[in-house]
């Protein structure tokens, strides 16, 4: 039988989820842990400065970041990245819906493997 | 006292499935009263487009999807005194209401009784010149432009009062979306305003709601990470509510989709940016100690919603005119296909820098990371992409001149027979663009304007 290691090396998308939204030239996105072995991690490594970095190509200037324990989520509020708005963007997704996509797959990290999903694609690797 | 009221949603925007409300309404037949059928339809663009409508023709100015939601759901909604809250009123509630009643006649009903919500469009009462001068929130380098929409959102209380006229369908123009679900809840628990915790959970209860299918699986299905079964029948949301502000979401029985804490908790954060401060015209909301328990399959309850002393001011989005937005795309496929995607976008810049056009251009290579980058190019070529494969290369401009606009489109036009080898698969639009911003104003400056009419058959 082979060993497999105990860490991995996964993007974000392994072991949250989440989900973008738009108002004005605002995105907010939601990170959500599937597991609850996960919540720590993602709360002490997923910051605003670390987020900042991934959005900053697009224009950001602030990144503003939210706690929700009770739902073992963050939120992110994120100023001037939609190019003005759904509404004045030149960008093919005027409202970012994949914004939360770009975020769940910039950032690595270095998780246990109980910290993901059963079953998860990731698991294999 | 009622001790519980149904309540669902059919649409979740303007272009959602038109027949999502018939499992809905099926549902809602089947359980007691009260229940309430909400459709969602008016973005922001929506309104000022249907302004546009009603100063054509002052008949017109309702969502033009009325017939199209109503017709299939509005024998059996009447029928088994399901109340209808909509804001397919947009600009015109009052000709809306005439609609519908014309639709009834049209299905051989009796056209019921409607009720609408009137004083969302500042223009009614206030100068152009005057809007420009309250504090911006957002767009505020737009709000010079020609203005074509000017709309405050109302608030539940406008709500709650027309479905105090016994009306069989509540017809608003903008309000808060969430309104359409907290009004009924304030009309049947006898909640009064000061009631802050009801508020913020009646708000919250109608978050979750009012974008349709995203509580229930959609905007979520993620294959392998996140499964949804038969997401091609989802089954839009449905809540039960209780007086003390607890209520329970879930979805009409042999429909598709999925409801649990991961489908609510995105759903619950869509949009929102202080979790523990979102603003409504009723109370700040507080969803910090909010807690959601799966109590039966696709059934999650939610308790905890706090609610904080409400804002002074109120939203309203301002509609500007914005020019023209030219949009093009041209694919290269196979060897070394992105080199000449590249070059062709770059192609199209120089030409247009050299027409003195020095409006920002987006340069986005699809399937290379379009959705991501938002036509930053550097960022995607940054990505190490494949040299080999299938790109298509799209650009975008705003100009105010519809001409000028349009240079970009012919520009990458040219490219098939001046530009790079195999560039195959033309296409492009220029459309007219209506952009938004937003302002604070005073209540004291809307309250005044609102009123209800019931518009008798």
């Amino acid at each position: 039988m082979i060993e497999r290691p105990n860490t991995l090396r996964v993007p974000l998308h392994a072991i949250a989820h989440g989900r973008a939204g738009d108002k004005g030239d605002t995105s907010n996105i939601s990170v959500i842990a599937y597991r609850a072995e996960a919540w720590p991690l993602i709360r002490d490594e997923v910051t605003e400065a670390r987020v900042h970095q991934v959005f900053a190509p697009l224009g950001a200037t602030s990144v503003k970041r939210y706690m929700l324990e009770n739902l073992r989520a963050l939120n992110f509020v994120i100023e001037d990245t939609l190019g003005g708005g759904v509404n004045a963007s030149l960008a093919i997704d005027r409202h970012g819906k994949a914004l939360s996509f770009r975020l769940l797959g910039a950032i690595e990290l270095k998780v246990m493997r109980d910290m993901l999903p059963d079953g998860s694609p990731y698991l294999s690797q | 006292m009622t001790n519980a009221l149904h309540i669902g949603c059919g649409a979740g925007f303007a272009g959602d499935r038109y027949d999502a409300a018939v499992p809905v309404v099926r549902h809602l037949s089947e359980q007691d009263d009260p229940r309430y059928l909400i459709y969602e339809c008016l973005g922001e663009r929506t309104l000022a487009l249907a302004q546009l409508d009603r100063s054509r023709d002052p008949e017109r100015g309702y969502s033009p999807f009325l017939g199209r939601y109503l017709e299939l759901v509005l024998k059996d909604t009447l029928a088994h005194g399901v109340r209808i809250v909509s804001n397919l009123g947009a600009a015109n509630p009052v000709a809306g209401a005439r609609r519908v009643q014309a639709l009834a006649r049209e299905l051989g009903l009796t056209p019921p009784r409607v009720a609408v919500v009137l004083g969302d469009d500042l223009r009614e009462t206030i100068q152009d010149d005057t809007l420009r001068t309250y504090p911006r929130l957002d767009g505020a380098a737009l709000l010079d432009r020609q203005i074509t929409a000017a709309n405050v959102y109302l608030g539940a209380v406008p709500v709650r009062d027309a479905l105090a006229t016994g009306a069989d369908v509540v017809l608003v123009g903008r309000t808060t979306d969430s309104a359409l679900v907290l009004g009924p809840l304030m009309h049947e628990f006898g909640w009064d305003e000061d009631q802050l915790d009801h508020m913020a959970a009646g708000t919250i209860c109608g978050h979750l709601l009012e974008c349709g299918a995203q509580m229930t699986g959609a905007y979520f299905a993620d294959p392998g990470f996140k499964d949804v079964p038969d997401l091609a029948h989802v089954g839009f949301p449905v809540a039960e509510a209780a007086p003390d502000g607890s209520f329970t979401v879930s979805k009409p029985s042999g429909t598709g989709g999925v409801v649990s804490r991961a489908t609510v908790t995105e759903q619950v954060l869509y949009e929102m940016h202080d979790p523990a401060a979102y603003l409504v015209p009723e109370a700040a909301c507080d969803i910090t100690q909010m807690t959601l328990t799966e109590t039966g399959p696709d059934r999650v309850t939610v308790e905890g919603v706090r609610g904080h002393a409400r804002p002074e001011m109120l939203k309203a989005t301002i509609c500007v005119e914005n020019g023209w937005m030219a949009e093009a795309e041209l694919s290269y496929s196979g060897p070394n296909a992105l080199a000449r995607a590249e070059l062709a976008g770059r192609i199209v810049e120089t030409r247009l820098r050299e027409q003195g056009l020095n409006a920002p251009i987006a340069i986005d290579l699809i399937g290379g990371g379009a959705g991501l980058d938002r036509g930053n190019l550097a960022e995607t070529l940054g990505r190490g992409l494949p040299a080999d494969g299938d790109y298509r290369v799209r650009l975008a401009m705003i100009r105010d001149d519809k001409a000028q606009a349009n240079v970009l489109i012919e520009e990458l036009q040219a490219l098939y027979c001046s530009g790079p080898a195999g560039g195959g698969g033309f296409r492009s639009s220029l459309t007219a663009q209506l952009a938004t911003g937003s302002i604070l104003i005073p209540r004291a400056e809307v309250e005044p304007n609102i009123r209800v009419e019931v518009v008798s058959p």
